[in-house]
């Protein structure tokens, strides 16, 4: 079973934290950076292997681990999971977050991540594979980002009408009114 | 209207990607804390009010805020009230943010399964698949109690996407919950005839869970589902099937499947020769056909190889399998080589012979730059020790202890310790390993290892000299390895003689003097980097070599006056006793620190042999010790390895001396019978017995802390009318002994001999023969007559003198022969009660 999934940077800035078993939060805080010092250390010419993370799980546990260009990809996964299959995984993780951000890099994980999350949602799930095929996962997800379109068009209404209220030039507006904090609109 | 006023006053909260970069642009760790303690509290704010338009954005934002490390358990209940929203767009966030941020708090598990309950029954199959997502992430007892029923009836749903996680879902149930098997037990009938290879994948995910959780739904899958042809027809589609760009993955029609089908076959065909023998021939065919450029091929072969060597498989096969990993050990891929040395582990236990084949190989991964591999490496390496490879495996094992990286260091000298021990050919070479693994990394070595050393050299008598030689050349290089040194410090206190006699063979001999050695175990003495443990060692060998030693006592006498005032109480406590045995008691120095008999278990067969083949000699190795000194040095011994100053326990063994006696009793039988008439000859054993040594069990009541030896009254010895003793009484003959001190000179005892004959037959040509350790002289005197009348008619008296200047208790040997109605009688006996009024 896969425990977790943890993508952080060359600096060990996380931008994906995803756990199958539960921790709190500061567990895995630590957890994110334990696995950074262990990871960052390692050679480009070492095997994508590494036991004996002290936090998570123990001896029965294995870091297995991929390093593309600025980001680790991390997956902590225990002795009933095949190593080789494991980073196989991750590779079509990766392609598939290529197929649907056309060209990954990491500022999409950064202003994306929920996105990431539901990539990842329809290629594993509760710690197990669901799903290899990369066409059908981002067929998926392209379907859904249309659902929620829709429902913009839609819901988003009265969101629209909030803020088309703000706009309106009210001749008897209170002169209490406080204007919007501009920097917030950034 | 106030409401909406509110609302228009309100500015519209920063949207997800304008926090993001805020928080990108800042520059130190403070004002990232600033700006997201600020955007919290808004966010709180907004929560409090109940907005509705912004709570998707909110908690996106808190889920962000969440990944940076920051509390966002406040967002939780958003969540739930985002599930049961209408929207997808708010079901889909809050279902997120419930796998992210729900701790294990059951009340709110309680609201997340009513709303799973709901979207599980949802005729939108996207919202179906969220719940199904969340329900496998978190699946609480509870929770897969409720919702088992609907998972089962999703699992028979004619739509794959919702099918396959279903599946999972199924499998987190039943792990969490194994009874809820059988529910979902029909439902696996028809997934594995699914094309979708996403519902294959998790069927086979669901079917090895329940293989592995119940043997019973095992036997089930055998035998009356015909799961092996099936899974079989499964694979065999797969690799003869073409180029599919569905599945492909870097060549290979989906690897995944492949594995997880083999790891399915794995665990049928173990312990079943019939589900084997089906699956023998795929198995040949995945291991031949698989290409193996890429890392995809490799974790396919790799996977077929476990399988192999788990199920009943042909001989043939398993030959196969033990090859592809040994193929995999000459990979240029570090991955394979690591997998490659895991699985041969896996298999060493039951192909030892052919793993041995690899041993060149893996002994080479030893030197691998990758930590990982070595590691690996290093067990299996120890894993092939035997007793025909143990001097070249050990050779290397050692060269890696050496450059070792220091959390191996630990694990790889224990493992050393015991493979030297379960296969050393000779003790010399065991001493050699040994040695080498204290000086190259002594500070690893665990507590035992040094026990076993220890005793491994009071064994070896013959390897003594040059056991010590190098140990004290080791300790004059370097005294920071603690371990080290106190097995150094504990030999050369020991053998501290032999160091000097320069009688090693083959070696060039040590030139030292006795001071130089005192000053050695004096600088440990003194290192700061020394520990208490190391310096109770060494104290306790100083101490010794006021034995060893001729030149330097006074030297060691005014050492321990030094440490009598050191402020660790172990070493103070030890030193004072160890000084009074210099003032008060120097009479018995030497016999309190004679040199210890082998340590082992083995030590009454051990020493009786050894003892007995240095009689001949002159003082090469003196036979073994008094239990009673025995005892206190191997109750110094056990302080020092418990580490306790506890002297706790020296109390049973002070009442169980018997049973090392009893060799002593024979070597000195050995001994008397050799040469009974010349008074004591060659090396004097002090003869243990139980009663005899009353000052020294005194004395060491005093040492050992007040621990009450025996009573004293037993004794209660006054000078004026000395009790006698019958020293002998068997068959009609009784030897009585009378004492007296001599009044001329204090150190003679006078022991008047009165034997008497109860039978009614004469004892004619008594002969009475007396031998005494060396520390004494013995003087037998010619007895009254050579006849014992019968019927106590009449005595024979014979004068025993005995000097002992010492005033060590008396021990003797007797033999005694007499004609008894024809026939010559020998016997012999002990006499070890001596009153001790005699010597005191």
């Amino acid at each position: 079973m896969i425990k977790a999934i943890v993508v952080f940077n060359n600096h060990g800035k996380p931008r994906l934290i995803k756990f199958f078993q539960h921790y709190n939060e500061d567990m895995q805080q630590q957890i994110v950076r334990e696995t950074f010092h262990l990871v960052s250390k390692r050679d480009e010419n070492v095997c994508n292997f590494l036991e004996g993370g002290s936090l998570i799980g123990g001896s029965d546990y294995k870091i297995i681990y991929r390093h593309y260009a600025t980001l680790y990809f991390v997956f902590c996964v225990d002795s009933s999971e095949s190593e080789l299959g494991i980073l196989d995984l991750i590779q079509v993780f990766v392609e598939t977050l290529d197929k649907a951000f056309e060209n990954v890099c990491e500022l999409d994980l950064i202003f994306h991540v929920d996105k990431v999350h539901y990539i990842l949602q329809e290629l594993v799930m509760g710690g197990m594979v669901l799903e290899t095929n990369m066409t059908e996962i981002v067929t998926r997800i392209e379907e859904q980002s249309k659902l929620e379109k829709s429902e913009a068009g839609l819901a988003g209404a009265p969101a629209r009408v909030v803020s088309a209220a703000k706009n309106l030039d009210l001749p008897k507006l209170p002169s209490n009114i406080q204007l919007p904090n501009l920097p917030s609109f950034r | 209207m106030s409401q909406l006023l509110e609302k228009l006053t309100m500015p519209a909260p920063a949207k997800l990607r304008d926090l993001i970069r805020q928080i990108r642009s800042v520059r130190t760790q403070a004002e990232e804390r600033a700006v997201i303690e600020k955007e919290c509290a808004s966010i709180r704010g907004m929560f409090r009010e109940e907005d509705n338009t912004y709570r998707c954005r909110n908690v996106a934002k808190l889920l962000y805020i969440h990944m940076l490390g920051y509390p966002a358990h406040f967002g939780q209940l958003e969540c739930l009230k985002l599930i049961a929203s209408p929207r997808f767009t708010d079901k889909r966030i809050g279902y997120l943010g419930a796998a992210l941020l729900l701790d294990e708090r059951q009340d709110v598990h309680l609201l997340v399964t009513n709303s799973l309950k709901n979207d599980l029954n949802h005729n939108t199959q996207f919202v179906v698949g969220l719940a199904l997502g969340t329900l496998g992430n978190i699946c609480s007892v509870e929770m897969s109690r409720d919702l088992a029923g609907e998972v089962e009836k999703l699992l028979k749903s004619s739509n794959a996407y919702i099918k396959k996680k279903a599946a999972l879902c199924a499998v987190r149930i039943i792990r969490k919950v194994p009874e809820l098997m059988e529910m979902f037990l029909p439902a696996t009938k028809n997934l594995l005839n699914e094309k979708n290879h996403g519902v294959l994948l998790t069927a086979v995910c669901l079917i090895t869970e329940m293989c592995d959780k119940s043997p019973d739904a095992l036997a089930h899958f055998r035998k009356q589902n015909k799961m092996v042809p099936q899974l079989v027809r499964i694979l065999k589609n797969l690799i003869m099937a073409g180029y599919s760009p569905e599945h492909d993955v870097s060549g290979v029609s989906d690897p995944f499947l492949q594995v997880r089908i083999l790891r399915l076959l794995r665990l049928l065909g173990k312990n079943d020769s019939e589900a084997s023998e089906a699956m023998n021939d795929i198995l040949a065919q995945v291991a031949t056909n698989t290409e193996t450029t890429k890392n995809v091929g490799n974790s396919i072969l790799y996977e077929t190889v476990l399988t192999i060597m788990d199920i009943k498989s042909e001989s043939g096969l398993r030959v196969l399998a033990v090859n592809i990993l040994g193929r995999f050990l000459l990979n240029n891929d570090k991955n394979i080589r690591y997998v490659a040395l895991n699985s041969l582990l896996k298999t060493v236990q039951t192909d030892l012979n052919a793993v041995q084949r690899h041993r060149s190989t893996i002994v080479d991964c030893l030197k691998d730059p990758d930590i990982s591999i070595r590691k690996r490496a290093m067990e299996l390496s120890f894993a092939l020790v035997n007793s025909n490879n143990v001097r070249g495996m050990m050779k290397e094992l050692i060269f890696f202890l050496e450059k070792a990286d220091a959390i191996f260091k630990v694990d790889c000298t224990s493992n050393i310790c015991i493979a030297a021990d379960k296969y050393a050919p000779n003790k010399r070479w065991h001493i050699d390993t040994m040695l080498k693994v204290l000086s190259t990394s002594g500070s690893y070595v665990r507590d035992d290892v040094i026990a076993h050393m220890i005793s491994l050299v009071s064994e070896a008598s013959s390897l003594q000299a040059y056991t010590v030689q190098h140990l004290f050349r080791a300790i004059q290089e370097d005294t920071t390895q603690q371990p080290l040194v106190q097995v150094a410090s504990w030999c050369v206190g020991e053998y501290g003689d032999l160091l000097m006699s320069g009688q090693v063979e083959e070696e060039e001999p040590l030139q030292v003097t006795e001071d130089e050695v005192l000053d050695t175990l004096e600088k440990i003495m003194n290192s700061s980097g020394s520990t208490a443990v190391t310096k109770s060692f060494t104290l306790t060998a100083i101490m010794k070599l006021s034995t060893r030693f001729t030149q330097t006592i006074p030297r060691i006498q005014a050492l321990m006056d030094q440490f009598g005032s050191s402020v660790d109480m172990e070493l103070q406590q030890r030193s004072v006793e160890f000084g009074k045995l210099f003032k008060s008691y120097d009479h018995m120095r030497s016999g309190l620190l004679e040199r210890m008999p082998p340590l082992d278990a083995k030590v009454g067969s051990k020493g009786d042999g050894e003892g007995a083949n240095t009689n001949g000699e002159t003082t090469a190795v003196s036979p073994p010790t008094s239990p009673a000194v025995k005892q206190e040095e191997g109750n110094a011994l056990l302080d020092l390895l418990g580490g306790g100053p506890s002297p706790a326990p020296v109390i049973p063994q002070m009442e169980k001396p018997a049973a090392p006696p009893a060799a002593n009793n024979d070597l000195l039988g050995d001994l008397l019978g050799l040469d009974l008439t010349s008074p004591a000859p060659g090396p004097a054993p002090i003869v243990p017995g139980m009663s005899a040594p009353q000052p020294q069990m005194d004395m060491l009541g005093g040492l050992m802390d007040g621990v009450a030896a025996q009573p004293a009254g037993q004794m209660s010895a006054n000078n004026l009318g000395i009790p006698s003793l019958t020293a002998y009484e068997k068959n009609g003959l009784k030897i009585e002994f009378s004492f007296q001190r001599d009044n001329s000179n204090a150190n003679v005892a006078i022991i008047t001999l009165t034997a008497t004959n109860s039978t009614d037959t004469p004892m004619n040509e008594f002969v009475f023969q007396a031998a005494v350790p060396k520390t004494f002289q013995l003087q037998l005197q010619s007895p009254s007559g050579s006849v014992v009348p019968p019927s106590n008619m009449g005595v024979v008296t014979q004068v025993i003198k005995i000097l002992n200047p010492q005033k060590a208790p008396i021990r003797m040997r007797i033999k005694l022969t007499y004609n008894y109605k024809g026939t010559d009688i020998n016997d012999m006996g002990e006499v070890n009660s001596f009153p001790a009024a005699l010597w005191q």
